[in-house]
């Protein structure tokens, strides 16, 4: 099974500018609900590939995108 | 019907704006920012794309300092009840709506100093009279970027440079220049940026809002309305990060789609162009009133010194009077009195009686002031008073 990572957030407003973000720097991204054991802050959260994290983290500060954490998924 | 009171609101939506609306009540429909299925997520994704367009439109780096209110009137009680307690200092214009000025004055009542840069008869101010009125306890300082009465536009860039250089905080009520005016929030030193959705910008009423510039700290400005953002719901105290904090409350989603139909269409006719198209009526309307007999205008009479909006008075006519036959009788429509504007009114030695105010808009036609110079001709060579 393929690794992946979740960025949490603190508000949709973030999770989906994140969204926006991370499609334009050309990774491939999906808006999840978020796990329920990792979070109660914001309802939605970002699942990207595991290998895509620090590509990932990189975009998201050049363009000043807020977020709460970043957690594996097994 | 011809319609001249594009100061007010604008009106008619370019097609995309109402289609934007109607797709959206159709096909998405949820609340942003609340659940985490597919269509509360596409909403959020609407109005990002209007946090985007208004951003670019104000030169504005960043999408999350885009904050939607249900108005102008609200973007500045947030500003102006935000940033001032009582002994603080507060400088303004004399060319301010009551938007800007009743929450002034409330906040007078407890103990805020508010203060005038007087303004000259034809509504300009003079960048250095501002500096002269700011003092060691000024904490803002908020300006009407062009008046709603005689279309006055102020030296936003200049005055955002004295503010700057005594550590103000500038707010620029921008709700007649945003989408007919060049506005850059961050080369024009603007701190604060309040807008109206639905006048220049073309969209529905029920939107506007706040951007703030990329060196203000929002930790300065409490918010005004706290309530649910969605965000953060373990917590009963108001979020504190951008753009949540100021945005209690089930937004106004339609009305927003249609805003952000409706920047684009701004955008992509550019803002310069419209200005330009503006600036030609304006001066054929200035032109064509002067030449009527007993007709005064306001303001400088000249079209590139300000917005798309004239105001005139005409001897021995009421104002209201010569609206209504304006309307009944030529179908020109138009606003009378005193625009709730005051002050503005006092400056431009209008007050108390006011004026007729014609203001055109991006789908005006030549055809259509010539025909409104005609009415008002016309009416001028009558009684209208009976
Ligand atoms: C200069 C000015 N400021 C503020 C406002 C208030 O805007 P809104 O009605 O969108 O709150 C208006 C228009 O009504 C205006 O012309």
């Amino acid at each position: 099974m393929a690794e992946f990572a979740v960025i949490l957030f603190h508000s949709t407003s973030h999770a989906v500018y994140a969204e926006r973000v991370l499609r334009r720097a050309g990774l491939a991204v999906k808006m999840i609900p978020t796990p329920r054991h990792l979070s109660s802050d914001c309802g939605s959260a970002v699942r990207i590939a595991a290998s895509d994290q620090a590509a990932s983290l990189e975009a998201l500060g050049a363009a000043g995108v807020v977020f709460d954490r970043v957690e594996r998924l097994g | 019907m011809i319609y001249l009171d594009n100061a007010a609101t604008s009106w008619p939506k370019p097609d995309c704006v109402p289609e934007a609306m109607l797709h959206f009540l159709r096909e998405v429909g949820a609340s942003p920012g609340r659940s985490g299925h597919r269509l509360a997520l596409e909403a959020e994704r609407v109005r990002l794309d209007a946090r985007e367009a208004v951003a670019a439109l104000f030169g504005a780096p960043d999408p999350m300092r885009v904050v939607f209110t249900l108005n102008a009137t609200t973007a500045l009680n947030i500003v102006a009840r935000g940033l001032l307690s009582p002994g603080a200092h507060v400088l303004t214009t004399g060319i301010e709506h009551n938007a800007v000025l009743r929450p002034l004055r409330a906040l007078e009542q407890c103990g805020v100093v508010v203060d005038m840069v007087p303004s000259a008869r034809d509504g300009t101010v003079e960048v250095a009279a501002v500096e002269d009125n700011v003092g060691p306890r000024t904490q803002l300082l908020v300006v009407n970027h062009a008046s709603n009465v005689c279309g006055t536009v102020l030296p936003i860039r200049a005055i955002g440079e004295v503010a700057r250089r005594h550590g103000v905080a500038f707010a620029v009520d921008a709700a007649q220049t945003g989408g007919c005016w060049p506005i850059d929030v961050e080369a024009d030193h603007v701190d604060l940026l309040v807008f109206s959705g639905h006048k220049g910008l073309l969209g529905p009423t029920g939107t506007g809002g706040l951007v703030l510039g990329r060196g203000f700290h929002a930790e300065r400005l409490p918010a005004l309305v706290h309530g649910g953002t969605g965000s953060r719901s373990e917590d009963e105290h108001q979020p504190d990060f951008l753009p949540d904090k100021y945005e209690a409350g089930t937004p106004n989603i339609v009305g927003l789609a249609g805003l952000l139909a409706a920047v684009r269409y701004v955008s992509a006719r550019g803002v310069e162009a419209i200005r330009a198209e503006e600036q030609a009526l304006t001066q054929r309307l200035i032109d064509g009133l002067m030449g009527i007999p007993g007709v005064r205008v306001v303001g400088t009479g000249k079209a590139q010194l300000q917005t798309a909006v004239v105001s005139f008075t005409l001897d021995g006519h009421s104002v209201s009077q010569v609206a209504l036959a304006l309307d009944e009788q030529f179908g020109v429509l138009c606003r009378p009195g005193l625009h709730c504007a005051p002050r503005a009114h006092q400056t431009l030695g209008t007050a108390p009686q006011g004026t007729l105010r014609l203001s055109p808009g991006p789908f005006t036609t030549t055809d259509e002031i010539d025909r409104a110079v005609e009415a008002v001709r016309q009416l001028a060579g009558r009684r209208t008073d009976g």
